[in-house]
């Protein structure tokens, strides 16, 4: 059987087919990605943009839309794809495609363009609590973007360029606008690039470990969305957190879209 | 019935009268002055039975629920905060404050016609923003004002000596009273008032204490427009007859099975004062066949409760049913000032484990699946402490939301990403949505 997940985030739209395996003898159903993960620029009309995402994932993973059984959706705008049997929250996404990856994870710290996230799952891969950034980009990826932008790097040389600090300069705004005023500052004030984007990062990991301190830090410590690509963040993630690993996906991106087609398969059980 | 419907349901027949009641009450006030009435204005904590002792024309505007009424009206909302803020006042301060501020630089009255000014200003404050509001208001409107300290700690650490502190204000504002009116003080008609009150404020809380029944008879979107008349004029005659009333038809809706919400099967609650623009975020619960069975806030913002026997929270029971007797002024003021400092609105100022505790005893006894917090920016007061209030209620093991918002400033509050912590929330707690 095959099934796909959809998260529909607020900048990329991430697709995933994945086929039941069906391994003989094993307890429990053993899943595979069948072949095609698509990260599309997002688009103002979202029914469309998920559509376009879905064909092209269909048509590079050589399948029919009959093919496949369901597909569960997630994200910010999942609820625009008509296509999809179910949609299920970020958390609950996460959640299980982080527990699919790594079964003895506890915490996991979601940060992706839009939304930090930090949720707190159990051991069948379910959420049983969670606390998010309200309206306010500081604790995610479009902040480290916009501090970017600012910094002249791009977002792969801004983490690596925070690597080659080892300052501590603390950022006290809390929001965006303000952040990027400081930035401003320190680069008027002619502090070293590295400095600044070690800065900018360790804020953000301090804010999502505030965040995520609110559910409570267990090991396993799991993080996923685009901000695992990020050198820096991660580094500064692991110090603020306090802990000796955090379990990086290869995909980060994709996990919560993992979940999902998991989801949509155990739902046909 | 719907598909979905587990229970019975039916309207509340006490609605209709409760809207009008509410109506009259700023209609009064409004009119006060047509028969040669006074006018105070103060919170909705104000010790109001005190000025009830300067005649029976003497009317009140509470400012928190006139603010939240306009905060309903998200466009008039928006003119006072912009007039307030255009004033020279910062965003951050309270949104009540805010809007009140506003409406009275711009002379506008919510319910028509110009700003009715007070003759004067009678004011608790245990809340930092309740003095600087009415500080202001004296200063532009150029009215006396009193202020009532009733910091005096826990209720559970009550002695003579912080009773006195509180007792010994009210007999000094009673002389200022008498004073700034010019009206020779009443005792008969503030020992009616005193009785009013606790009974007002008992019979609510007897009132929150039926939603203990599954399923619930209330739920807290209704209970807003109902707990309101006590915010309003709890000392008055015509809010405990009210009660009075309501409590037996609440009793009924109980005996009979007669659910708020038919498709209830997930019970909540929420805290603080919830973002007024945008109630429907209660009727959106329901889709998922979850109800809030109230909150502490409209539970004890008015409601006086005590232990009972069987270790089941209650309502206080009032000294009349004790059989003591209120014969004098000194005794009406100990009993009533004994009787507000155990508001369990007023406890979480000094430590917030103990509104932790009272939130825990609510979900317990009320049968609650969840908690929702709002992190509420436009009220620093009842916010203080609210995540500790999380961290206590997680440990115990109670699921738990937030969410961010402002009861009166709406460009603080983010509808589609409240409704998507919801969604969070009700697949935490193992809910999908109902079928239409």
């Amino acid at each position: 059987m095959i099934t796909g997940g959809i998260d529909m985030g607020s900048r990329t739209i991430k697709v995933v087919l994945l086929e039941n395996l069906d391994v003989e003898g094993a307890p429990q159903l053993r899943y595979a990605v069948k072949k095609a993960h698509i990260m599309f620029p997002g688009e103002l009309d979202q029914d469309k943009a998920a559509e376009q995402a879905y064909a092209d994932a269909l048509a590079a993973a050589g399948l029919k839309r009959e093919d496949v059984a369901a597909v569960f959706a997630t994200g910010a705008g999942r609820k625009q794809v008509a296509f999809a049997a179910d949609a299920v929250t970020e958390m609950t996404a996460g959640a299980r495609g982080a527990s699919y990856f790594f079964p003895t994870v506890r915490t996991v710290v979601d940060v992706g363009a839009e939304e930090g996230r930090g949720i707190k799952v159990d051991a069948a891969g379910k959420p049983t609590d969670f606390a998010g950034n309200e309206k306010c980009a500081a604790g995610a990826g479009s902040f480290a973007e916009a501090m970017s932008r600012a910094l002249q790097l791009d977002l792969k040389e801004f983490g690596e360029a925070s690597l080659k600090s080892d300052r501590t300069i603390p950022m006290n705004a809390q929001c965006t606008v303000f952040a990027e005023s400081e930035v401003v500052s320190l680069i008027h004030a002619s502090t070293p690039k590295e400095d600044i984007a070690k800065a900018v990062l360790d804020a953000v990991a301090s804010r999502c470990c505030a965040m995520v301190r609110r559910v409570g830090i267990e090991t396993d410590v799991a993080l996923i969305g685009g901000m695992v690509h990020n050198v820096g963040f991660v580094r500064a993630l692991k110090a603020a957190m306090d802990v000796d690993e955090l379990k990086l996906p290869d995909m980060p991106e994709y996990v919560s879209a993992v979940g999902c087609a998991l989801l949509a398969a155990e739902s046909r059980h | 019935m719907n598909a979905t419907a587990k229970y019975p349901t039916e309207p509340l027949k006490l609605w209709k009268k409760a809207k009008e009641l509410r109506d009259q009450y700023y209609l009064n006030y409004a009119k006060a002055k047509d028969n040669g009435g006074l006018r105070w204005s103060g919170s909705a904590w104000a010790l109001d039975a005190i000025p009830a002792g300067l005649g029976d024309d003497v009317y009140s505007l509470t400012s928190e629920p006139y603010a939240a009424s306009i905060a309903h009206d998200r466009k008039f909302a928006k003119v006072c905060m912009d007039a307030a803020e255009s004033y020279g006042f910062a965003r951050d301060l309270c949104s009540y404050m805010r809007i009140y501020w506003g409406g009275m630089h711009l002379n506008k009255y919510l319910f028509g016609g110009p700003f009715p000014k007070p003759d004067f200003i009678f004011q608790t404050q245990i809340c930092c923003s309740h003095s600087k509001w009415y500080q202001h208001v004296a200063k532009y409107e150029k009215v006396p004002d009193f202020y009532l300290d009733v910091g005096v700690g826990p209720y559970k650490t009550l002695d003579k000596d912080r009773l006195d502190f509180v007792v010994n204000q009210l007999h000094d504002s009673i002389e200022w009273m008498e004073k700034v009116t010019g009206r020779k003080y009443d005792d008969e008609k503030l020992i009616a008032a005193v009785k009013n009150e606790m009974r007002s404020t008992s019979l609510w809380a007897d009132i929150c204490a039926q939603n203990k029944a599954v399923p619930a008879p209330l739920d807290e979107k209704t209970m807003y427009s109902l707990y309101v008349l006590a915010t309003l004029q709890k000392s008055s005659k015509w809010c405990a007859d009210f009660y009075a009333e309501l409590l037996d038809e609440v009793k009924d809706r109980v005996a009979r099975g007669i659910a708020a919400v038919p498709n209830e099967r997930c019970r909540v609650i929420s805290d603080t004062q919830p973002p007024w623009g945008f109630l429907k975020v209660f009727r959106y619960l329901e889709t998922y066949g979850a109800v809030s069975v109230g909150s502490l806030y409209t539970f004890g913002l008015e409601g006086i409760w005590e232990d009972k026997p069987d270790g089941s929270w209650g309502a206080r029971t009032t000294p009349m049913d004790q059989g003591i007797e209120i014969k004098d002024r000194d005794t009406a003021l100990r009993l009533y000032a004994d009787w507000n400092l155990s508001k369990p609105q007023w406890q979480h100022f000094y430590d917030p484990q103990l509104k932790t505790e009272m939130m825990l005893r609510i979900v317990r006894e009320w049968k609650v699946n969840g908690v929702m917090l709002h992190l509420n920016r436009g009220c620093e007061g009842l916010s203080l402490g609210i995540m500790e209030n999380r961290l206590g209620l997680s440990r115990a093991g109670v699921p738990v939301m937030t969410f961010e918002g402002n009861m009166g400033d709406e460009r603080e509050f983010d509808e589609v990403r409240t409704q998507a912590r919801v969604d969070g929330f009700m697949e935490q707690l193992g809910l999908r949505k109902l079928a239409a």
